[in-house]
């Protein structure tokens, strides 16, 4: 992916999750939805490397992911709006996007709930002769839990092609890090098992890709696993509607030093891609407001396979 | 039907080894499920189909989830029921909601064995008859088999259904044998099993409780009260229309369950049968259950604390003996 190509497709997701957060304060789309405005540099950073087969595992805040992975936003705005005509036909929503024609396999609502899953389409590539990666997303929050340990533990034990990358906001939904582990950085969580690690800036796309497509032709050679820490900031709440009292907010100016938007066009001396997204954006609203809402009939059809 | 014998635990074993010859896509998982390089299944199959995994069930079923979304079959060991509970999540919360939330993308096909039940000394912890926890999840499929038959025909069926079911297995029956038919061999789910028919009392028994139950009606028949004993099998699905056609015929309903009597497996088909069978009811539907205790460790404490034949037995004679007011 060129460099113009990572600055558009960063600009998709902007404008696509700032439009969602103003259909959510509509009441168009309902429900708990997690923006992903400001970590663009890491989903367009990871997913421009990854092929349609490469199995992409995400989490609640899910919508930066998918359309990096190359899930068509129309159908994808229709899933949050929760029309028949969407990626899950509204089964599954903001928080659990789909669409394996792109290789996006799941995103979870319980934190941390993904990751061992990235390890089951790893072990799958392997036995399948694949060369296929997989990859799950997930904040600094979730390595907390013990299904992180034990997911990094069984990784590194059986040796797994799977990139495992942590968006590290500083903010684990409400409340810092610091109220969550003494450990700063979360690539630290994995030394005992030296699990091949690195921690960048994830305002920065360009060293996002760099970091992990050094990963990726390691991980496409069949080694494993890998820990990239993508240290992001989080410009919204932890959910639309979060009046956020725990934090103060970045001031403008601070937040265009660091917006990996507008660091990556003032390194290219490019003016963006607002406008062509937001054209593609109204497209994906309107062609959602078209689709019906689901029949009835939906509510119990797909319950088993 | 050509049969052979077999124990329980081996028809199990048995399913699971057609299965694995049948489709390499089957994989079988768990804490020390080949100890040595000896290991049949390992021998046969290999360490990439078969693999040992660390005491962590969250990654291991969780592990297993993602194999079976990218076209595995998982069959994981647990061994207890209780080791499901750490990493209930998985097994409740991911496992069986992916083909749902995804609207039909992708399939979730694996199988949780778990031991249940082993009530002879194994106190609180290692004891529990859990399956009515899962019985209400959608999109899970619970199999409870009684037989070494159904051991077997219900592993074949869960390992080739395409959602994610949990089989439970009980200790109790580990060593019990019985007919097993030769070859391939599969038991559909949601059909229960009427294993013997009676005009004057309907029992349902789930598991363990299904020789019991049988045991019960030889001794009421000795009494002249003849019991229709059915077997559901599976829990989820749940085959009420073979019970209410039976309610239909006795106008009387004992359920018996080895679980705890609240929010049990017994306590729903009780349920269904006053919500949909309600008019064929002559007498209330009776509950023959363990107590809602943690099994306690000492012996004799555990048998007063579990549903027999005894109680089966008094169930049917208060379900004979009272009856609904016209």
């Amino acid at each position: 992916m060129s460099d113009a190509d990572l600055l558009r497709a960063m600009w998709r997701i902007r404008v696509f999750e700032e439009e969602v957060g103003r259909l959510t304060r509509a009441n168009e789309v309902h429900g708990l939805v997690h923006l992903s405005v400001g970590g663009e540099g890491v989903a367009v950073g990871v997913c421009g490397q990854l092929r349609d087969d490469d199995p992409v595992y995400s989490n609640h805040r899910a919508h930066g992911h998918a359309l990096a992975k190359g899930a068509p936003m129309g159908p994808l705005m229709a899933e949050l709006m929760g029309r028949d005509g969407g990626l899950c036909r509204g089964l599954g929503g903001s928080m659990h996007v789909v669409d394996t024609a792109h290789g996006f396999m799941g995103a979870t609502g319980v934190v941390g709930g993904n990751v061992p899953l990235a390890l089951g389409s790893a072990l799958a590539a392997r036995l399948s002769g694949s060369d296929s990666v997989a990859v799950v997303f997930f904040g600094d929050g979730a390595v907390q839990g013990g299904i992180f340990v034990e997911s990094v533990n069984l990784a590194a034990l059986w040796k797994l092609p799977a990139i495992l990358v942590c968006e590290n906001n500083g903010f684990a939904e409400f409340t810092p890090r610091s109220a969550h582990t003494p450990v700063e950085r979360v690539t630290d969580w994995v030394a005992p098992w030296d699990v091949d690690r690195e921690t960048v800036d994830g305002n920065d796309v360009v060293a996002v890709r760099k970091a992990f497509r050094r990963f990726l032709t390691k991980a496409r050679k069949g080694k494993g696993p890998f820990l990239l820490e993508c240290l992001t900031h989080r410009l919204r709440g932890h959910y639309e509607g979060d009046p956020q009292l725990y934090r103060q907010a970045l001031a403008a100016e601070e937040w265009q030093e660091l917006d990996p938007i507008l660091r990556l066009q003032r390194a290219l001396g490019h003016k963006g891609f607002e406008e062509e997204a937001r054209a593609e954006v109204v497209e994906a609203v309107e062609s959602a407001r078209a689709s019906p809402f689901p029949s009835s009939d939906l509510t119990t059809e797909l319950v088993y396979a | 039907m050509s049969t052979h014998e077999l124990p329980y635990i081996a028809a199990i074993g048995e399913a699971i080894r057609e299965e694995m010859e049948r489709d390499e896509t089957v994989l079988y998982f768990g804490q020390n499920i080949a100890t040595t390089d000896d290991d049949p299944f390992l021998k046969q199959f290999g360490s990439d189909r078969v693999r040992v995994t660390p005491i962590s069930e969250t990654a291991e079923i969780g592990m297993a989830v993602g194999a079976a979304i990218a076209g595995y079959r998982p069959v994981v060991e647990l061994y207890m029921a209780e080791f499901m509970l750490v990493a209930m999540d998985q097994v409740v919360n991911e496992a069986n909601r992916f083909h749902y939330m995804s609207a039909g993308q992708v399939k979730v096909p694996m199988v949780m064995k778990a031991g249940y039940g082993f009530t002879c000394g194994w106190a609180g912890q290692h004891t529990g008859t859990i399956y009515g926890m899962f019985m209400g999840v959608p999109g899970l499929k619970v199999a409870v088999p009684a037989t070494a038959a159904d051991a077997k025909g219900l592993m074949t069926t869960a390992i080739r259904d395409d959602n994610p079911v949990v089989f439970f297995h009980h200790y109790l029956l580990t060593l019990e044998h019985g007919d097993v038919p030769d070859g391939e061999y599969a038991v559909p789910f949601g059909e229960a099993a009427v294993l013997r028919e009676g005009g004057d009392v309907t029992i349902v028994a789930i598991g363990w409780c299904v020789g019991k139950a049988l045991a019960a009606a030889d001794q009421l028949a000795a009494e002249g009260i003849q019991a229709t004993v059915i077997d559901p099998r599976t829990l989820a699905p749940l085959d009420m229309w073979t019970i209410l056609d039976s309610v239909e015929k006795t106008g009387r309903l004992v359920v018996v369950d080895q679980s705890t009597r609240q929010g049990s497996a017994a306590a729903v088909i009780a349920a269904e049968a006053a919500d949909e069978g309600f008019s064929s009811l002559k007498a209330p539907v009776k509950l023959v259950t363990a107590l809602d205790a943690t099994i306690p460790y000492s012996e004799p404490m555990e048998e007063y604390l579990l549903p027999s034949e005894a109680r089966i037995v008094e169930g049917v004679h208060m379900a004979l003996g009272s009856s609904v007011a016209a």
